[in-house]
């Protein structure tokens, strides 16, 4: 990492879905680089422990327990996170939800999951967006990561709901990149890979964990194409798994 | 404190409300959720003897439980020529970020991304800074007449480096909003110049004031009767403002925090 990169002490930036798997992975990453973290789930005990981690390593970490699916809930998380670490530096979606599993065919899926599912992996992570990104184009500085899947590429029969969410995902971060060209925010998105997490496990009960990428080593890599504008560049998708930590 | 009589109404006239109990140093309010549940108190530490509705009150929670509760218990300002409560999406400009304000800005409120990004397409710079705007008025004369109370700013150092390169040029400085104006006229004031980072201004604006950096001002419309529009004297003359609000007031441009803005730029309005 240069000495001029993104990520320094004292910035601030806000991860969702930080209570568990590659959200505590960049919390820890980042805290342990002196950034302020606002961190939001939806379970309190496990998103508490995260804070506590962070702490533990001399990081400032605050917890917030929201579901990002919830309209209701979007102001009050930019709201209450601006007030406890000032306007965001930098957000990621990581938080996001598979749906019923075992996962089933659209053809036996209830409209409403499907709902659920886009309300959380997508139109949240719009209305979040909308808040944050806003005040990083005022400011003219702030980077905006989302968390896909090789399933908003791949049609893989059962990841319906998810994949159609990851996939408007992916071009929500392209939109984004467009329409805030020339502000100084950088949009992108990443395929994490496929990875050891509980989330990983719902979906894939029967995968080998050994045969899964650790999030501590996705998280690093993420962090890297955060610190690395030329290589992921505003309007980029990138896979976490082709990516060379430089 | 649970108030014994008055109904729940957050957008009844506060001028025809019952003035609310007395309380004194000591006194514990609790706050309620929606299902009438105690969901946080807070403790009376100090009385204004100059108005003693002005309360300083201690929470029993900090940090992150504090602003959870805050924005769970807590309403927006809500405006009594509005039919139906207001929304905390709805009182919020499109490019909010720290939650310092009471009330509104409400002169940003018309400043869409579109307008914001044709603007600096043009070679408008648009820059920011956050001021702890207060209630413009309860209803209370003895606490009304202490409007606005000391108001504390952050005023980001690409902000004061943007005002100079401005300045240095001939350009114009437009503050968008009169919280604008007692942000950076107060930091002069206090400072004898723009000094980045978080400060507290107790400057009051009116009739006579002079400004020394803002030189144009986006607002609302304001008619004669308001002292708002005194304010404007800094910006206009009485007879070009009187002549604007004739010609707004014909053409039916709509007043208060969601109506229409009017832009003061004196020297746009004098070179035409």
């Amino acid at each position: 990492m240069s000495s001029n990169s993104f990520i320094h002490p004292g910035m601030s930036a806000l991860v969702t879905g930080a209570s568990r798997g590659l959200g505590r992975a960049l919390a820890l990453a980042l805290g342990s680089r002196g950034v302020r973290l606002v961190l939001v789930a939806r379970g309190r005990v496990k998103l508490d422990a995260v804070v506590a981690e962070v702490r533990g390593h001399g990081g400032e970490a605050h917890a917030i327990v929201a579901d990002i699916g919830d309209k209701q809930a979007i102001h009050a998380i930019a709201g209450e996170a601006a007030a406890l670490v000032g306007p965001i530096d930098l957000l990621i979606h990581n938080a996001s939800m598979l749906g019923p599993t075992p996962l089933r065919r659209l053809l036996d899926s209830e409209c409403e999951d499907l709902e659920q599912v886009l309300a959380v992996n997508l139109v949240g992570p719009f209305r979040l967006s909308k808040l944050i990104a806003s005040h990083m184009a005022l400011r003219g500085a702030g980077v905006v990561v989302h968390i896909s899947s090789d399933a908003a590429v791949e049609p893989y029969p059962r990841w319906g709901a998810y994949s159609v969410a990851k996939a408007g995902l992916d071009h929500l971060s392209r939109i984004w990149a467009a329409e805030l060209a020339g502000t100084g925010v950088r949009v992108f998105s990443v395929d994490p890979g496929e990875m050891n997490t509980a989330m990983h496990a719902a979906a894939l009960p029967e995968a080998d964990p050994a045969s899964l990428a650790d999030p501590a080593e996705v998280a690093r890599r993420i962090t890297d194409m955060i610190d690395d504008p030329a290589r992921a560049a505003s309007g980029s998708r990138m896979s976490a798994l082709d990516w060379k930590v430089q | 404190m649970r108030p014994a009589t008055a109904p729940r109404d957050d957008r009844s006239d506060t001028r025809l409300l019952a003035a609310p109990p007395r309380l004194g140093v000591g006194d514990l309010l609790e706050l309620l959720d929606d299902d009438a549940v105690s969901a946080m108190t807070a403790t009376v530490t100090a009385v204004d003897p100059r108005a003693p509705r002005l309360l300083t009150l201690r929470f029993d929670r900090s940090g992150a439980a504090l602003w959870a509760a805050l924005y769970r218990l807590g309403r927006p300002v809500q405006y009594s020529y509005l039919g139906a409560p207001l929304a905390l999406w709805s009182v919020q400009t499109a490019f909010a970020a720290r939650p310092w304000a009471v009330e509104m800005p409400s002169a940003g409120r018309p400043l869409s991304w579109s307008t914001l990004l044709d603007l600096r397409r043009r070679g408008v710079e648009i820059v920011a800074l956050t001021h702890a705007a207060g209630l413009s008025s309860v209803g209370d004369p003895a606490l009304d007449a202490l409007l606005p109370l000391p108001e504390r700013y952050d005023l980001p150092a690409a902000t004061v480096a943007a005002i100079a390169r401005t300045r240095a040029r001939g350009g114009r400085v437009i503050a968008a909003g009169t919280t604008v104006v007692r942000a950076l006229e107060g930091c002069l004031a206090d400072h004898g110049a723009l000094v980045a980072g978080q400060g507290e201004t107790s400057l009051l604006l009116h009739a006579g004031f002079v400004p020394r950096v803002v030189e144009g001002l986006l607002t609302g419309m304001h008619d004669p009767s308001e002292s708002h529009f005194h304010l404007l004297r800094a910006f206009a003359s009485e007879s070009v403002l009187l002549a604007a609000w004739r010609h707004a007031s014909a053409a039916g441009y709509l007043q208060h925090e969601f109506g229409d803005a009017t832009l003061l730029a004196p020297d746009l309005l004098f070179s035409t």
